[in-house]
């Protein structure tokens, strides 16, 4: 418990807490009035308004396209499937910037639709919001469609046996066993969206903005930290809220349910409606899911002299990029892994820790710690980052040239995922089992060994590979505090899209194309192994 | 072998043993009989170690425990629900605790072997814990607690999840096996037949104490008091007062055997005592309700003053519902019960 506390003391709180300190304070005085004062002006209450009801819209459409997709996972069998759900989950640990990009390749200036019919959508709000249903399809369809493939259908037909109908059925008996999962899928998506960053960065142009987006240009461009300050605080306070509504509907669906086995609810679709709506939802995953993908790899290989393999050679030389980096940007994909692969460990250690120490015990403190490790999720990376950089620069903790720095930034986001997928594996190894082994001889350490490492082992695995793909992935907070020498992967994509010329936008797609494949085998490999156990992403 | 000397355990203000002194020697069977929330389980807790006690002592041949850690002791111990590791197949969850004890990888094939050999499943090393019934679950859960040779072997509910014609199976198949390894055994049972037909000695135990501990026979035909009685399964229970051999009940005059306690107490009339005769005879009733129980018939009798009694009788002899009758008290068949509880 020590360990992780720790961790989350020095390397979230504080920096955190020092960055909102240094905005707000005035010669040790703190000054709240500002707060009052930047909340009244007019651009910050637009970027407010806007980043709350593109969350609730993303989250309305989100839900409208990908409940029927839920259903269609947990009830049918189709051939393919086991294939289509790892394809359907590869953009939810996409980097942001990859993701942005590939709508920019679909949607934009010289994009796909733009050259097929015209049709451009990048400075408009509803680029913002398909890329938002792209990345959070997943969660949805993970989140419900886990629930509703165990819920015993024998329910809904013990319904119809007492005189429902076939929608009453539904509405009375699934409808309400599945609400807690669905609103806890869409207070995923809000909180998700709420603090979108990437995505709105590339898409948005400059008429869209959310509150981290806002965070990011008041630090890095206009060096207003005090106004940086109030919006960290204010997304602080959102964040909290939101993680509290979801903490209590997560509660709520613990409640008793009887589940049955995944396997057994499904079956192969019958008549012309079913078919209807698997066409449908197949449809939909080929049009919002793998044509920006497919896009975006189209994109990396179409040059000027026909398709070929130029952006992918060019990454190799320094010189190409005309000076956007000290480095040649294959690197990155080096760096990328190694720091990734350091976070992974730092965060496994962490979250598994963590993990454990929630499992061991109960009570209200600990609760409360369970939701304190979401909240990296949510606090603005952008604050995290600079806050990095304000507060471990200085002895006895001076990191600012050190390499570790970077992994540390990852990690954190990474533990939120590790503690999500262990705790229900830890909490569902019968405490007997350990005392068994003890009563046949085997010491404490070795019950551990023998009885609970075997039983968590998938779900670290699992574990393990959603770390490292966040890792790999994340933007927000690496953004500042990778070192101009040493980027990675997306912050090497977001240097080479924020540069004009043919070269830098076709090296930024080949560069996006091979962290995309990167994360996307990662992920298959973890569809392999995975538990129907672990966790709700 | 096993000496508890009043172990006691509370759990906030209800105690779950109260001071509780048990002696197990060696090559007995003795089974604990309670009710639910008797604190039989709790009992096995503290002998385990899994439990530390509030106060008292737990002695294995002769040494204080205090201070032991479970893997230490040397005990085996067979859970309610088995807690097989599912993780392992039926071969390695048997050889755990021999691999725990640095058994060679040789010596630990063969026991397995037997161990599987006498439990009734030779030859089931590599199947999966999951794909096993119930009772040869439990016959798994048996060989491995046995492995390695545990000083003292306690059982919890050991055939409480199985059906009723595998229970009575098991059952003397458990007595025979433990009577030709020699094995001590602790169980723990709210089930009187399992109880009454596994051990050399019965134990009930009643909200943390020891209400009774005998031969099954003597708990059988003396029950201690009136809530052993009860949980044996006899409702014929009054209070009464004892003047020589016959006692003053809300019944009427019964007659008791020759050396009863004198001075209030309470009655137990076993329904085998209780005769069916014409209706001017003894204490008149109605007849209730009749339930055949295969070589007998139980019949509820309405006297007119006093609570139900129950009767037994042939089936050639029941009386039909709502017929009056008259019952009569065999001395032979009733006991009184020294103490209140």
């Amino acid at each position: 418990m020590a360990v992780p506390v720790a961790f989350f003391a020095l390397f979230f709180a504080y920096p955190v807490a020092a960055i909102v300190g240094r905005g707000l304070k005035v010669d040790g005085v703190w000054q709240f009035g500002r707060i009052g004062e930047v909340l009244t002006r007019p651009d910050i209450r637009e970027v407010l308004w806007f980043t709350s009801w593109q969350a609730l819209a993303s989250t309305a459409l989100t839900l409208l396209i990908a409940l029927p997709g839920a259903y269609v996972f947990a009830r049918f069998d189709f051939p393919g499937k086991q294939l289509l759900r790892a394809v359907v989950t590869v953009p939810f640990v996409l980097p942001t910037v990859v993701v942005g990009t590939a709508f920019l390749a679909l949607l934009g200036r010289g994009g796909f639709l733009d050259e097929l019919w015209g049709v451009r959508l990048d400075t408009t709000v509803w680029a913002i919001l398909l890329a938002h249903v792209f990345f959070n399809y997943a969660v949805v369809v993970r989140t419900v469609g886990g629930l509703w493939a165990q819920l015993d259908p024998r329910q809904e037909e013990a319904a119809r046996v007492l005189g429902a109908g076939r929608f009453a059925a539904w509405r009375r008996v699934t409808l309400p066993a599945l609400a807690p999962a669905v609103a806890a899928a869409a207070l995923m998506v809000f909180l998700f969206t709420f603090t979108s960053f990437g995505v709105v960065q590339i898409l948005g142009g400059p008429g869209f903005s959310t509150l981290e987006v806002e965070i990011y240009r008041q630090t890095a461009q206009l060096l207003a930290l005090p106004t940086a300050a109030v919006l960290t605080l204010v997304q602080f306070a959102a964040v909290g809220a939101i993680l509290a509504v979801h903490a209590w509907t997560v509660r709520r669906r613990e409640t008793a349910l009887k589940l049955v086995d995944a396997a057994q609810t499904a079956r192969r679709p019958r008549g012309a409606g079913q078919w209807a709506l698997l066409c449908g939802v197949l449809l939909t995953v080929l049009l919002l899911i793998l044509l920006p993908l497919g896009v975006l790899v189209e994109r990396s290989v179409n040059t000027t002299g026909g398709h070929g393999f130029d952006f992918y050679r060019a990454l190799a030389s320094v010189d190409a990029g005309g000076g956007t980096f000290l480095v040649a940007p294959l690197e990155a994909i080096w760096n990328s892994l190694q720091y990734a692969l350091v976070a992974t460990v730092i965060a496994l250690v962490v979250g598994g820790l963590a993990a454990a120490a929630l499992t061991r015990r109960a009570g209200r403190l600990v609760r409360g710690f369970d939701a304190l490790l979401m909240l990296p999720l949510g606090v603005s990376a952008v604050t995290v980052g600079f806050g990095f950089l304000i507060t471990l620069d200085k002895p006895p903790l001076d990191l600012r040239t050190s390499w570790i720095l970077v992994p540390l930034a990852q990690a954190l986001v990474g533990v939120p995922f590790v503690v999500r997928t262990m705790l229900p594996v830890l909490r569902a190894v019968d405490g007997r089992l350990r005392e068994a082994a003890a009563v046949l001889g085997a010491s404490p350490l070795r019950a551990w060994r023998e009885v609970d490492l075997p039983l968590v082992r998938r779900a670290l695995l699992v574990a393990a590979g959603f770390a490292f793909a966040v890792s790999l992935g994340e933007f927000g907070a690496t953004v500042f505090i990778a070192r101009p020498d040493r980027p990675t992967l997306p912050v090497a994509v977001a240097r080479l899209l924020g540069r004009a010329g043919e070269l830098n936008y076709g090296q930024a797609m080949a560069l996006s194309t091979i962290l995309m494949v990167v994360c996307a085998v990662s992920l298959l490999l973890l569809e392999r192994i995975r538990t129907d156990r672990s966790g709700e992403f | 072998m096993l000496t508890l000397e009043s172990a006691t355990v509370r759990f906030g203000e209800r105690a779950a043993l109260d001071a509780v002194d048990l002696e197990v020697a060696e090559h007995e069977i003795v089974c604990v009989l309670g009710p639910s929330g008797s604190g039989k389980s709790t009992l096995l807790r503290v002998v385990a170690g899994l439990h530390p006690p509030d106060g008292g002592r737990v002695l294995l041949d002769g040494a204080d425990q205090a201070g032991v850690p479970v893997h230490r002791r040397g005990l085996g111990l067979m859970f309610q629900d088995h807690q097989l590791f599912p993780h392992r197949d039926v071969g390695a969850n048997v050889a755990f605790g021999l691999r725990m004890h640095g058994v060679s990888r040789r010596d630990q094939e063969r026991r397995v072997g037997e161990l599987l050999d006498m439990v009734g499943l030779p030859g089931a090393e590599r199947r999966a814990v999951a794909a096993l019934s119930g009772g040869e679950q439990q016959r798994v859960a048996l060989a491995r607690a046995l492995a390695p040779r545990p000083k003292l072997l306690m059982l919890d509910e050991p055939l409480g999840q199985l059906d009723r014609g595998l229970r009575e199976r098991l059952v003397v198949e458990l007595r025979t096996l433990f009577g030709q390894l020699g094995t001590t055994v602790l169980a723990v049972t709210h089930d009187q037949g399992e109880a009454f037909a596994l051990a050399d000695r019965v134990v009930v135990m009643c909200d943390g104490r020891i209400a009774q501990a005998g031969t099954p026979l003597e708990v059988w035909q003396r029950p201690a008091s009136a809530f052993v009685a009860r949980f044996l399964g006899f409702d014929n229970v009054v209070e009464a007062t004892v003047t020589g051999a016959v006692a003053d009940t809300v019944w009427g005059r019964v007659p008791v055997p020759e050396d009863s306690p004198q001075g209030a107490c309470d009655l137990l009339v076993r329904p085998a005592g209780v005769r069916i005769g014409a209706p001017d005879e003894g204490l008149r009733c109605v007849v209730g309700t009749r339930t055949f129980r295969g070589n007998h018939v139980a019949v509820r009798l309405m006297p007119e003053r006093g609570p139900v009694l129950e009767a037994e009788c042939a089936l050639r002899d029941a009386p039909e519902e709502g017929a009056a009758v008259g019952a009569g008290f065999d001395a032979a068949e009733t006991v009184v019960l020294p103490a209140r509880f």
